[in-house]
């Protein structure tokens, strides 16, 4: 995985609450058996009529979300299932960062395992990005700190060990195989 | 001593490695599940690394999302229709022959529903830790089990080292005093815990369900419970083991015989919460006055009594952009309106007793003409014995479809699904957009609820339907 430092992008704003998996990656698109492709059915229920043609009302189809790597999202972003093929999709998509007052657990985990950033901030810088789409904000994962163009810099939490890997680009089974003779030994006296 | 909870006790058992502030602890994982859709490219991680399933005998495949559940397709006496479901199918198959992991493949007596067969085959245990590529795997959680959701990363992580690095994380206890009133089942309950703390109440917790109302579940309907954790957006749902789990898991083909049992026994009793221990949160719930439950929008915690009226939107957009999707207005009464589909199954609601419910309200009655009901059992087991009970007939007479197992309707990826528009009460676990296929319109019940839908044709009270059902659910 490439090391991750930081993130200089305009914002995409979905200012919708709970946006579930299902919504991030349909899944009758989940018959892949590979990770590529994934971005051209993100959002594939809101960005396409039942032709297949692009809504043009929709956000994504519209010519200033182009070349945006940050997602802005409302509360709970990524809530339901555990497909990792919502921060796949997101990815292959073009973003690298995903910013909302809550991420789901399980879209978290699977986006920091992929180099997707899930970045929680506080109701107040949210609301500034809601109200402000297209803004120049710049991530940085080596201070966690969120900058927006006004000048004003956020703290935002990320687990440790993860913003670790993500920024020296290790992947964490690298870690956890180190780990096999203390593995065989639990499995020893829990045999 | 230092009292601790039931959550605590499993997890420290499992620290291979405990946590620190650098790093998240190494927890061992007792069973691994697995399914064709989130594993192909853990697979394939392993393969681009020569790497090896560490531990073969802890690792159960079988396959359930995108199957088919029409028997010609099942059993191979015509293609598969869905042909990137076939390509699935085999890749599972070529990969568990590579990885020599046994797989419960579609000809499999044993088959089903992933969280229905693990339970079932009494591979799920009090105090395991279980993972599955599922966001449901919680549903073990109703056995004493840590079980949770992971990824297809962590899935190659755990077929690599079987551990996963994890971040402890906090405790929520839901008390549910009182008992369970007539016509009101396990679905309605976790329906009304999920309205009450919200689909994001649960997050960075594991929740342990607790209290008189929980103690006089039977399993199938814990599990009912557990399932729909995630809905929630807990990590996991628990519910201490007690003398109804051992009954359950007694005698069935992974569970512990003999003098082995009654050492698990032992090991399991002391599982339990010990008095005095600390939760970081904790929700009361009173049964006696929960009422059934069902959902109006997309998604779970937008739920309502039965005898309810859809919320009113107000100011919030999001709530009229989901009133739009579901074409319903705030003030709206939801018992009457005409529904289209009713889907029974799902690894929330079909089980032996889920599929028994709706059966003692659709007995010697017709599904309404112009509504399509679909009973999908959550595993070929369930099947037979629903079969020999005489249920299946129940449900063909009435006029319903009774299929082979498989997770079907509820995720609509095997070609069983809600067209544009129609209303369907549904047994499934999510009501999100397009969830049971594009432009579906889900209303989550239970299975009481469904089969009287089916019947009207109109959302229904269940309570109308019957009079004996106390016995059937507390059975």
């Amino acid at each position: 995985m490439e090391p991750i430092r930081s993130i200089e992008s305009r914002t995409v704003v979905l200012p919708f609450t709970n946006i579930d998996t299902d919504q991030i990656i349909p899944a009758r698109f989940l018959t892949t058996t590979t990770k590529e492709g994934l971005g051209q059915r993100a959002f594939a229920d809101w960005r396409y009529d039942a032709s297949g043609a692009e809504n043009p009302d929709f956000i994504l189809n519209q010519p200033q979300a182009r070349g945006c790597q940050v997602l802005v999202a409302g509360r709970n972003f990524g809530c339901g299932s555990s497909r990792e093929h919502a921060p796949w999709a997101l990815l292959d998509f073009g973003f690298r960062a995903v910013i909302s007052t809550e991420i789901a657990d399980i879209f978290r985990n699977n986006s920091l395992k992929n180099g997707l950033l899930p970045i929680v901030i506080d109701e107040q810088t949210h609301q500034w990005l809601l109200q402000n789409p297209g803004a120049t904000v710049k991530i940085d994962l080596e201070t966690c700190t969120l900058q927006l163009p006004t000048g004003t810099s956020v703290k935002f939490p990320i687990e440790g060990f993860a913003r670790y890997c993500l920024l020296n680009g290790i992947d964490e089974l690298g870690f956890l195989l180190q780990k096999s003779d203390a593995i065989a030994r639990y499995e020893q006296a829990h045999a | 001593m230092n009292a601790k909870t039931l959550f605590e006790k499993v997890w420290e058992q499992h620290e291979v490695v405990p946590e620190t502030a650098d790093t998240p602890a190494v927890l061992y994982i007792d069973l691994h599940l697995i399914h064709e859709v989130t594993s192909p490219q853990a697979f394939s991680l392993l393969r681009s690394r020569g790497l090896k399933v560490r531990r073969t005998d802890r690792t159960l495949a079988t396959m359930d999302h995108s199957t088919p559940t029409d028997p010609d397709e099942v059993f191979g006496r015509v293609p598969i229709k869905v042909e990137s479901a076939a390509r699935q199918v085999k890749e599972l198959e070529r990969n568990c022959r590579e990885f020599g992991i046994e797989l419960l493949g579609l000809g499999s007596d044993q088959r089903g529903i992933v969280h229905v067969i693990g339970p079932e085959l009494g591979a799920t245990q009090p105090g395991k830790t279980i993972v599955c590529g599922d966001s449901h795997t919680a549903t073990h959680g109703a056995f004493g089990a840590l079980a949770f959701g992971i990824g297809t990363t962590e899935v190659g992580h755990v077929l690599a080292t079987q551990c996963l690095l994890q971040r402890r994380p906090e405790t929520l206890a839901i008390e549910v005093s009182g008992r369970l009133q007539e016509g009101v089942t396990a679905k309605d309950l976790i329906l009304a815990i999920i309205g009450k703390i919200g689909v994001s109440g649960g997050t960075g917790h594991v929740i342990e369900y607790r209290g008189s109302a929980i103690e006089a579940l039977s399993m199938d309907e814990r599990m009912t419970v557990c399932n729909m954790s995630i809905e929630a957006g807990a990590r996991a749902g628990m519910i201490a083991p007690d003398e109804t789990t051992y009954s359950y898991l007694k005698g069935r083909r992974f569970a512990p015989q003999g003098e082995a049992w009654d050492r698990a026994v032992e090991r399991w009793q002391a599982l339990r919460t010990d008095p005095g221990a600390k939760f970081d949160r904790v929700v009361n719930i009173d049964a006696d006055r929960l009422e059934p439950m069902i959902t109006y929008g997309t998604h779970p915690g937008m739920v309502v009594p039965i005898t309810g009226t859809v919320p009113d939107a107000g100011n919030d957009p999001v709530h009229a952009k989901s009133l739009a999707y579901m074409g319903l207005s705030g003030g709206e009464r939801l018992q009457g309106k005409p529904i289209q589909v009713v889907f029974i199954g799902s690894c929330t609601n079909a089980r032996l007793s889920d599929l028994e419910l709706a059966a003692r309200v659709l007995k010697g009655r017709k599904v309404a003409r112009g509504v399509r009901m679909l009973v999908v059992p959550g595993s070929q087991q369930v099947k037979r014995e629903a079969e020999a009970r005489g249920l299946a007939k129940i449900f063909i007479d009435a006029g319903a479809e009774w299929r082979e197992s498989g997770c079907s309707m509820c995720i609509g990826m095997n070609g069983d699904v809600v067209a544009k528009g129609e209303y369907a009460v549904s047994t499934s676990n999510r009501n999100f957009e397009g969830r049971q296929g594009t432009g579906a319109r889900t209303l989550l019940a239970s299975p009481a609820t469904a089969a009287a839908a089916a019947i009207t044709g109109k959302v229904t009270d269940p309570r109308d339907f019957l009079s004996e059902l106390k016995s059937v659910v507390h059975s």
